[in-house]
């Protein structure tokens, strides 16, 4: 089955948890780590922590390097960059970054 | 012009020849060749007894044909040299193999002296120099039950080490007075015997072997000139060394009256193309027997070949090892007989310590020392003794057990020509020059300067150097905590106190800089925690907690869990013992019994952590808080209540501890353990609190550590009742919290306190610093306040929406995948979940 990108609606916003991460999953089946910095910032990207192999990058600290919001993986802590993917530790790997924007309360996903 | 490379020949591949090729090959347009006449390449002579501890020939081998080859040396094994032609200029091996040479250079060594004794021939006779040796003493005393050293030296001694891990019964027999003569003074040579005695080597000084005859117990029977005679399977001969200077006496270079063959400080012999080095060079009527001086001559060497002016001066004979376990240590005048000179001397026969420093006539130099049993201040003294360093105004300082004053000597203090790593004759200015080039830490230092490469005994000074030398230039070893703080966790802990500030994000905005990191944030969420006691998952504290707080549990390599109920002192009844195993069986959790006398249950799914835990709970279980850095356990034996030989009811102890201070947050874990009696069945001397009971109470043990760097406890107090015990405790393992780094241990903490054990005995007992109500105080608050923090957890149904996979869907995470493996799960690996099917962990099947 191929299915077309689009916006998927996730949850109310108050369902994120502020400077920390939840988990989503879309239509597709990919896992996807949201994470609330602040009042208002959300990011979202793969839950898929391609160093460990396993989906968990939504429980990692969020940490911020010279002005760089990042999230620190919670097995081996490498950081990957939350709005570009890049990873900080390894340039060769980097993870997949989702669209996001929050319509009537809700959080939606492009993807 | 002629461009043809000058050859270079080498006579004999041993640490020093090996190393000479080293040195040469650095430099272009030389032709290196090497003719050794043993059948393989440079080994680690010095680490030979290591080859009956499980080494092989492999690892101790410094260099191989693949790395000559790839440095362009062309070498021979069983090549040995038997003709020099001087004139000509050409070598001739045994084969009738020749090679002409530009400079030739003797590396020949040394071989074993073996006194003149009738019967010396006598097989099982040994000496100890070789792999070779090694095998033919492995061998020999797989037939024998008694084995002799004939000599008391160094070497002896370490032949003796070999011939006791053998399983043979060992005796030491030395013509001297006294145990290594050289280094060594009478006491110190004293006590060194009676610690050997001790484990079970017996020592025979005075002996003069007379001769070996057939024995009548043993293989053979030593006659000694006495009187007195000692039967025996092996006899390995360790009486000195002597040069192989045979070529050279053949083909007519100058030799010293005893032999060895003379080198000027260029290590030229009396043939300006021909070099010696190493244990067969003569060097001011003195043959060096380490292989540090060796070393410096294969340098001189290079140099002088390549047109340098580095000279050879000798050497410092200052050594430190150990021996059968035993420190010693020996520096340049050990035995005062510099004219004016003076002593001070140290001695604890309690507890096996010896030390002694020779000091010029003014006091103001280090001249020698004699360290049995401690060597810790052996690098200080080193630099005293080698640089001139002035001497504090009471130099005993310098020797005596920590007072809490000890004079320390600054890195600041050493000269740039202070050697640091003398086996590479590494100084603090080549240290310098290697910064400058570009290095950035300690292990860039090595890497270029080979430092540390050798023994390795130089390892902490050469890091103190490095790190010294970067703070001078503003290369800040910072303490600060990280880019967002500028400050260290002690200082932070003081501010948090002061300022009484009760969140992560005042704390920040007052004091730091941008949003945090991993670093800071957990550092912070566990000061507040020692400080307030908050529940660690409130909405403040909630995003700083590490991985396993986060969810408290301890997160495995495939993202699940562990689970791990309390269970002080390793009690555990068995109807809460059914209910983990039901727990275990309903879930299909991976059951193990831990180090810490505990239970622990592995793959559960996030989502099921909260059911799982409230099982546990309603069976009267709490958290363990194993994923905390916080107290783990209480190990415990089951003391008087149960053994006949328990003093005291460690039992009862060990679960009141744990009670008190299970929930303490703290800069890294904390274990305790309670033994009954002194056989110590709870390994209480490996813990960060350790407590042994005794007729009359219980002695406290403090900051031991198994693990990565293990270390035994300090012995901090004796006899206490129970009410000083716990107030000792209580004062300790606070002051503990407030003043260490993140993530230290006990262990490391104390070793890096300033004034160590001694400071902390003036602050726990005699209330130095005036804070011991304060401390007391502040634990009895953490007391107080304790909660399970999973009892609170699933009692909220805020935080049990944290517990979902998924924020939109009640599904599982599907990547998680388990297989069978000795009738529980593990997590699938890679391929096993691509293909499903099962890899053997050990796979013992036949090719």
């Amino acid at each position: 089955m191929i299915t077309e990108n689009s916006w998927q609606t996730i949850c109310p916003t108050s369902d994120l948890i502020k400077n920390s991460g939840v988990c989503a999953l879309l239509a597709n089946e990919e896992q996807v780590a949201l994470f609330q910095v602040g009042n208002d910032k959300i990011y979202a990207v793969s839950n898929f922590d391609p160093f460990g192999k396993a989906n968990v990058l939504y429980r990692g600290l969020i940490g911020e390097t010279k002005g760089e919001v990042y999230v620190a993986s919670p097995l081996l802590k490498q950081r990957f960059v939350l709005n570009s993917g890049a990873c900080l530790d390894d340039d060769t790997l980097a993870i997949k970054t989702y669209e996001t924007r929050v319509t009537d309360g809700q959080l939606e996903i492009f993807g | 012009m002629n461009t043809q490379a000058q050859k270079i020949v080498v006579v004999g591949n041993g640490m020093v020849g090996h190393h000479f090729v080293d040195e040469m090959a650095k430099h272009a347009g030389y032709e290196i060749t090497v003719l050794s006449a043993e059948d393989r390449l440079a080994y680690d002579r010095v680490h030979l007894s290591e080859y009956f501890s499980g080494k092989t020939a492999d690892d101790l081998a410094m260099t191989t044909p693949a790395y000559y080859n790839e440095i362009g040396v062309n070498f021979f094994t069983n090549a040995k040299v038997t003709h020099i032609d001087k004139a000509a200029k050409v070598v001739t091996t045994e084969a009738g193999e020749t090679y002409a040479y530009d400079k030739l250079v003797m590396a020949t060594g040394s071989y074993p002296f073996v006194p003149p004794i009738p019967g010396k021939e006598r097989d099982h006779c040994l000496v100890y120099r070789t792999i070779q040796d090694l095998e033919d003493i492995q061998a020999s005393a797989k037939t024998g039950k008694v084995g002799v050293v004939v000599g008391g030296g160094l070497l002896g001694l370490e032949a003796a080490n070999a011939l006791k891990e053998l399983g043979l019964e060992t005796h030491v027999v030395e013509f001297a007075p006294q145990l290594m003569g050289v280094q060594l003074d009478k006491d110190g040579g004293a006590l060194l015997r009676s610690m050997i005695e001790g484990i079970g080597v017996q020592v025979h000084t005075q002996k003069a072997t007379s001769e070996i005859v057939d024995g009548e117990e043993c293989v053979h029977r030593m006659n000694f000139a006495d009187g007195s005679h000692l039967e025996t399977d092996v006899i390995l001969f360790s009486a000195g060394i002597r040069p192989y200077d045979n070529l050279a006496r053949e083909f007519d270079l100058a030799l010293g009256e005893r032999g060895g063959i003379v080198v000027d400080n260029y290590c030229r012999t009396s043939d300006e193309s021909i070099y010696a080095i190493g244990e067969c060079a003569l060097w001011n009527n003195f043959i060096f027997g380490l292989v540090a001086p060796g070393y410096t001559m294969a340098k001189v060497t290079a140099d002088n070949i390549i047109g340098g002016e580095q000279q050879f001066t000798g050497a410092d004979m200052s050594t430190k090892l150990k021996l059968m376990g035993m420190d010693v240590g020996s520096i340049g005048d050990a035995h005062a007989r510099t004219e004016g000179c003076k002593s001070y001397v140290y001695s604890n026969q309690p507890d096996q310590i010896y030390k002694k420093i020779v000091v010029s006539a003014d006091g103001k130099e280090l001249l020698g020392a004699v360290l049995v049993g401690d060597t810790s201040e052996y690098d200080a003294l080193l630099q005293y003794a080698l640089n001139g360093i002035e001497l504090p105004e009471n130099p005993d300082g310098l020797i005596l057990p920590s007072s809490g004053e000890k004079p320390t000597l600054g890195v600041d203090a050493l000269p740039d020509t202070a050697t640091i790593c003398s086996c590479l004759n590494v100084t603090k200015g080549d240290i310098i020059a290697a910064l400058d080039c570009g290095a950035i830490d300690v292990g860039e230092v090595k890497s270029s300067t080979k430092a540390g490469s050798g023994c390795g005994g130089c390892a902490a000074l050469l890091k103190k150097v490095t790190d010294h030398e970067l703070e001078k230039r503003g290369v800040e070893i910072s303490t600060d905590l990280c880019e967002h703080f500028a400050y260290s966790r002690v200082e932070l802990f003081h501010i948090v106190q002061a300022e009484q500030i009760k969140t992560f994000d005042l704390l920040i905005e007052k004091h730091g800089s941008g949003l945090g990191c991993e670093i800071c944030k957990p550092a912070a969420a566990s000061i507040l925690a020692s400080v307030w006691n908050d529940y660690i998952l409130k909405p403040d504290h909630v995003s700083l907690q590490d991985t396993n707080d986060v969810f408290l549990g301890n997160m495995q390599k495939d993202g699940t869990y562990s689970v791990v109920p309390r269970m002080p002192g390793g009690e555990v009844t068995p109807d809460k013992l059914i209910v983990i195993g039901e727990v275990a069986k309903e879930y299909n959790l991976y059951t193990k019994v831990t180090g810490g006398q505990r239970i622990d249950l592995f793959g559960a799914r996030v989502d099921q952590l909260p059911a799982i835990w409230k099982r546990l709970i309603d069976a009267g279980m709490e958290t363990g808080h194993a994923y905390g850095k916080s107290l783990r356990t209480v190990k415990s034996c089951v003391g008087s209540t149960w053994c006949r030989y328990g003093q005291q009811d460690s039992m009862a102890m060990a679960i009141f501890l744990e009670d008190r201070y299970k929930g303490l947050r703290s800069p890294h874990k904390i274990k305790f353990a309670v033994s009954g009696c002194t056989r110590e069945c709870a390994e209480a001397q490996s813990k960060d609190i350790g407590i042994i009971a005794t007729e009359n109470g219980w002695n406290l043990y403090v900051s031991g550590n198994g693990g990565m760097k293990p270390r035994h406890g300090d012995l901090f107090a004796i006899d206490l009742d129970d009410e000083t015990l716990v107030k000792y405790i209580d004062r300790y393992l606070m002051f503990y919290v407030r003043t260490a780094d993140r993530l230290t241990r006990t262990s490391v903490w104390l070793e890096n306190l300033e004034g160590g054990l001694a400071y902390m005995e003036k602050i726990v007992k005699d209330d130095h610093l005036g804070i011991n109500a304060e401390l007391e105080k502040q634990m009895q608050n953490v007391v107080d306040t304790y909660q399970c923090e999973w009892k609170t957890t699933i009692e909220s149904e805020e935080q049990l929406k944290r517990f979902r996979q998924f924020v939109n869907s009640d599904t599982v995470d599907n990547n998680i995948e388990f297989v069978t493996e000795r009738d529980q799960i593990r997590p699938a690996q890679g391929d096993e979940k691509k293909y499903g099917v099962q890899i053997q962990a050990v796979d013992l099947t036949p090719a």
